[in-house]
C-alpha cells in the first residue's frame, strides 16, 4: 500500500538506470542521509559518536571494501586487517615525513599503497581459488603483522612499537571533536559507498562477477582474469587500505599491530557473510552486527537492571551473539540484505498477497 | 496550571534524584575477568574493587563522600578499552576522576584521549615510560616506576648477584618478552645497560597471547644465556615456566618483572615455577593490618569480591594499592577543593601533589606493602624501587632488599623521550612552570 511502484513511469534511460528507480526508496534514502548529516551530530552523546558511531562507520567502510573482493569477486580473503594495517601504518609514515601535507590526500595515499600490498598478495589468485586462496591471503596478514613489528623504520623508531597518529588538522580545521569526527568518517562513508555501489553496476562490477560466477566462462566471453582478480583486490584494497587509516587515526589516535590483528580479518569476513555478500547495504548490516551488537548485549543486564558480575555478562555476551549468528544464519544464509529484500518484496504486495 | 505543576514536579524529581548522587564519587574499573588474561585481571579487579568497597564499609567514603564504582569488561583489547573508557568517563556527578586501564595498549589510545577530557590515567608500574616526565605529559601517572625503571631493576640485581657490576662483562643476558608496547618497552633501558657494563642482550620476542613458546626456548637451550628475563603477562609466564622446565634451564637464572611475579603465573606451573625469582613492588600475604579490615568489614560480612583464600595475592594486593592511591589522591585534592566529589582534573592534582608519608601508610594498614613516596608535578613515579622474591613451590619468599632504580640513568632517557614526544604532538614542555 505505502511501498508501491503503480504509477511511476521510468520515461529516459537515465531514469531506467537510476540507483534507486523506486521513489519510495530514494526518499528513504534521502531522509537516512539527511538524519545522519544534520540530525545525528546534534542528537547523539558524546558515547555514542565516539565509541559506537564512528567505529560502526570506519567498520563499514572496511566491509565495503572487502565485500567488493568476497562478495563480487568471490576471492576469499583472510588478510584484510593486513591491508588496514597496510593503510594505517602508510598514512603515519607519510604524515610523519610530510608533515605539511593534507590528510585527506594522507589517506589517499596510504590507500594507493594498500592497493599496490593488495596486488601483490592477489597475484596467487591467479592460480588457486577458495580455500587455497585464503591460506594464501593469510599469508598477508603474517607478514605485514610481522613487518610492522619488527622492522622499525615503519614505527619512526618507536621504542614500544606503538605509533600515536598527528593530530587531526584540515583546511585549517582541527577535528578533534566528536561530531566533527564523525562528519568527517560519514562522508568518506557516503563517497565511498556511492562510489562502490556504481563501480559493481558498471562494466568493472559485472567484469568481477563473471568471475564470481563461473570463471572458466568469464574467460570465455573475453574477460581477462588477471584484469578482473587484480583490479578487484586494488580497489578493495584500497578502500579497506583508507579505512585502516580512519581505524588508526580518527578512533584510536595511537595504536600498535595488535589493532590489526587476524581477529579483525574474521570479524571482517563475519561482518560481509553476516550482511550479506555481493550488496553494498550488507556492509552497513553487518558492521552494525559485529560492532553495535556485542556492546549492546555487554549493556543490556545493566540497564535491565539485572545484577550480574562482570566476567558473567562478559560470557553471556559471547554466547549470545554467537548464538545469535547461528540464529541468523540459519535464518537466512545469505545475509541481513537478503532478509530485507525480501521484506521489501512483502511489502510491495502488502496487504493483498497473491 | 497542571502544566506548572507537571513541570514542578519533575524538577523536584530531577533535585532529588540528583540529590542522591550529589555526594559520590565515581571511580571507573577497566577489569578483565575473560579472555587469555584473565588470570592476572582477576585478582587485581577484586583487590581494586575491595579495597573501594572497605572504604565505603569502613569510613563511609572519603570524607564522607560515598564512592561508587562501575566494572566494565575490556578482555584486554584496545578497542573495548575504549568503549569502556567512553562509556564510563561521564559517569557520577562529577564524572571520572581517573582511569586505572591496567593495559599497556589500552593506556597508549587512553592518553591520546584522556587530556582533552580532563581525565589523568593512574598507571601504576607500567604504561608509557616517558610518562614520568610530568613536565611533558601532565595526565599519566605511572606511580611506583616504569617499564624502564623495571629493566634497571633488574640488571642491578643481576649485578649484585654476580658480586659486582665489572662482572656482567662478557655475560649474555636472554630478554623473553611479550611482543607488544609492554615488552619492547625496557628494550633501550637494557640495551643502554649491555653498552656501559658489557654484556650481551639476546631478544626473544614471544607473540600474544603468548602460549607458543617452544621455539622461543630451544632457542634459549642452544645459546645458553646466563641469565633469563622474563617479560610476560597472562598465561605467557606460567607457559614460559613450564618450557623452561622443558629445556631444563634453571629456574634460579630466570627473573620476571613486576608483572611476571604472581601466584597466577606460579601456581598453573606447579613444580617448574620453584626457584624462579621476580620482581616485586608489592609483597603477597594477608596479614598486613589492611587485610584485617578486608577480612572483618567484608569478607565476614560476604562482600567480599573473591574467594576468602585469594586475598593477599601479589596482584590482588596491588589491586589494592592502586584503589589507595586513587582514593588518597582524592582526599588529598579534597583539602584544597572541598569535601566533595571532585572532577578528574581536581583528581589529578590530588594525584600531582599525593604525600604518602611513612605515618600515613601506618594509618591506612599499607604499611610493609609499599615504601613511604611523594610524588610531584615533575616526577610522576614518586617511587621507583623493588625488591626481589623468589617462589619456593607453595609463597613468595624475599631474596633482596629494595633496589632503587638510576636516576642518573634512566631520568634523562626518560627526559629525551619524553621531549621527542612532545615533539611529535607539538605539545609544551614546561606545563609544571604553568601551573
Amino acid at each position: 500500500m505505502i511501498y508501491r511502484e503503480a504509477g511511476q513511469f521510468r520515461t529516459s534511460y537515465a531514469a531506467d538506470q537510476a540507483l534507486f528507480p523506486i521513489r519510495q526508496d530514494r526518499l528513504a534514502v534521502w531522509a537516512i542521509i539527511i538524519f545522519a548529516f544534520l540530525v545525528v551530530p546534534f542528537l547523539a552523546s558524546e558515547y555514542l559518536l565516539r565509541a559506537i558511531l564512528i567505529p560502526f562507520v570506519i567498520l563499514a567502510i572496511a566491509a565495503i571494501g572487502l565485500n567488493i573482493l568476497v562478495g563480487y569477486c568471490g576471492q576469499i580473503s583472510l588478510g584484510s586487517a593486513a591491508f588496514m594495517a597496510v593503510g594505517a601504518y602508510a598514512s603515519y609514515d607519510i604524515a610523519i615525513h610530510f608533515p605539511g601535507l593534507n590528510l585527506i590526500v594522507v589517506f589517499v595515499l596510504g590507500g594507493v599503497c594498500a592497493a599496490a600490498a593488495g596486488i601483490l598478495f592477489g597475484l596467487p589468485s591467479l592460480r588457486i581459488k577458495g580455500y587455497y586462496l585464503a591460506v594464501a591471503t593469510l599469508a598477508a596478514q603474517f607478514f605485514f603483522d610481522w613487518l610492522f613489528i619488527r622492522i622499525p623504520w615503519f614505527t619512526n623508531y618507536a621504542s614500544s612499537g606503538s605509533v600515536s597518529a598527528p593530530p587531526l588538522r584540515m583546511f585549517g580545521l582541527r577535528f578533534d571533536t566528536p561530531e566533527a569526527r564523525y562528519l568527517f568518517c560519514l562522508s568518506l562513508l557516503a563517497i565511498i559507498a556511492l562510489a562502490a555501489k556504481n563501480l559493481v553496476r558498471g562494466r568493472i562490477g559485472r567484469m568481477w562477477m563473471a568471475t564470481r560466477d563461473m570463471d572458466i566462462a568469464a574467460e570465455i566471453i573475453g574477460i581477462r582474469p588477471l584484469r578482473a582478480k587484480l583490479s578487484a583486490f586494488a580497489v578493495s584494497s584500497f578502500v579497506i587500505g583508507v579505512s585502516g587509516a580512519l581505524w588508526a587515526f580518527v578512533h584510536l589516535g595511537s595504536w600498535e599491530p595488535l589493532a590489526f590483528s587476524i581477529d579483525r580479518s574474521f570479524e571482517l569476513l563475519f561482518m560481509v557473510v553476516i550482511g550479506g555478500l555481493g550488496s553494498i547495504l550488507g556492509c552497513f548490516l553487518g558492521a552494525a552486527f559485529i560492532t553495535i551488537l556485542p556492546i549492546f548485549l555487554n549493556q543490556l543486564p545493566g540497564v535491565l537492571g539485572i545484577p550480574l558480575s562482570t566476567a558473567m555478562i562478559s560470557h553471556l555476551e559471547f554466547m549470545s551473539f554467537g548464538a545469535l549468528i547461528v540464529f541468523f544464519l540459519i535464518v537466512e544464509p545469505q545475509g541481513l540484505a537478503r532478509l530485507w529484500s525480501i521484506f521489501r518484496e512483502k511489502l510491495r504486495l502488502w496487504p493483498f498477497p497473491h | 496550571m497542571a502544566r506548572v505543576l507537571i513541570s514542578g514536579l519533575f524538577a523536584l524529581l530531577a533535585m532529588t534524584a540528583t540529590g542522591f548522587a550529589q555526594n559520590e564519587q565515581f571511580f571507573p574499573a577497566l577489569v578483565y575477568r575473560s579472555g587469555a588474561y584473565a588470570p592476572n585481571g582477576i585478582p587485581f579487579a577484586n583487590g581494586f574493587a575491595d579495597y573501594f568497597n572497605l572504604v565505603n564499609q569502613r569510613d563511609g567514603g572519603i570524607n564522607g563522600v560515598k564512592i561508587t564504582t562501575e566494572e566494565c569488561e575490556t578482555g584486554y583489547a584496545t578497542d573495548r578499552g575504549v568503549e569502556c573508557y567512553e562509556r564510563l568517563k561521564g559517569k557520577g556527578p562529577t564524572g571520572a576522576a581517573m582511569f586505572v586501564p591496567l593495559s599497556t595498549g589500552i593506556t597508549y589510545a587512553l592518553m591520546e584521549k584522556a587530556p582533552g577530557d580532563k581525565i589523568p590515567l593512574l598507571t601504576s608500574g607500567y604504561g608509557r615510560s616517558e610518562s614520568a616526565d610530568g613536565n611533558v605529559i601532565p595526565w599519566s601517572f605511572p606511580i611506583l616506576g616504569t617499564y624502564w625503571d623495571a629493566g634497571d631493576i633488574q640488571i642491578e640485581y643481576i649485578a649484585k648477584e654476580l658480586g659486582g657490576w665489572d662482572k656482567l662483562k662478557g655475560k649474555k643476558i636472554a630478554d623473553v618478552y611479550h611482543d607488544s608496547p609492554y615488552g619492547k618497552e625496557p628494550i633501550p633501558v637494557l640495551q643502554a645497560l649491555a653498552k656501559q657494563h658489557g654484556f650481551e642482550v639476546e631478544l626473544l620476542p614471544v607473540t600474544h597471547p603468548g602460549v607458543e613458546q617452544k621455539a622461543t626456548w630451544l632457542q634459549i637451550r642452544q645459546s645458553k644465556p646466563d641469565f633469563v628475563l622474563l617479560w610476560g603477562w597472562g598465561v605467557m609466564n606460567s607457559t614460559a615456566l613450564k618450557e623452561a622446565a622443558a629445556v631444563a634451564y634453571p629456574r634460579e637464572k630466570m627473573l620476571g618483572v613486576w608483572w611476571a611475579g604472581a601466584e597466577a603465573d606460579t601456581v598453573p606451573a606447579e613444580d617448574a615455577a620453584k626457584g624462579y625469582k621476580a620482581l616485586a613492588l608489592n609483597p603477597s600475604g594477608s596479614n598486613f593490618p589492611v587485610h584485617a579490615d578486608v577480612f572483618k568489614y567484608l569478607y565476614d560480612k560476604n562482600m567480599g569480591a573473591a574467594d576468602r583464600k585469594d586475598v593477599g595475592n601479589v596482584l590482588y594486593n596491588r589491586g589494592m594499592i592502586n584503589a589507595m592511591f586513587a582514593v588518597e589522591a582524592v582526599r588529598t585534592a579534597q583539602d584544597k577543593f572541598g569535601k566533595k566529589p571532585l572532577t578528574g582534573e581536581q583528581g589529578r592534582w590530588g594525584l600531582e601533589n599525593l604525600d604518602l608519608t611513612g605515618d600515613k601508610l601506618g594509618k591506612l594498614g599499607f604499611a610493609g606493602l609499599i615504601k613511604p613516596l611523594k610524588v610531584t608535578c615533575a616526577n610522576h613515579t614518586g617511587i621507583a624501587t623493588a625488591r626481589v622474591f623468589q617462589w619456593d613451590g607453595k609463597g613468595w619468599n624475599f631474596i633482596s632488599d629494595w633496589i632503587d632504580s638510576d636516576q642518573k640513568l634512566v631520568r634523562p632517557m626518560i627526559e629525551a623521550e619524553a621531549k621527542k614526544y612532545a615533539g611529535d604532538k607539538n605539545l609544551p614542555t614546561d606545563s609544571c612552570k604553568v601551573s
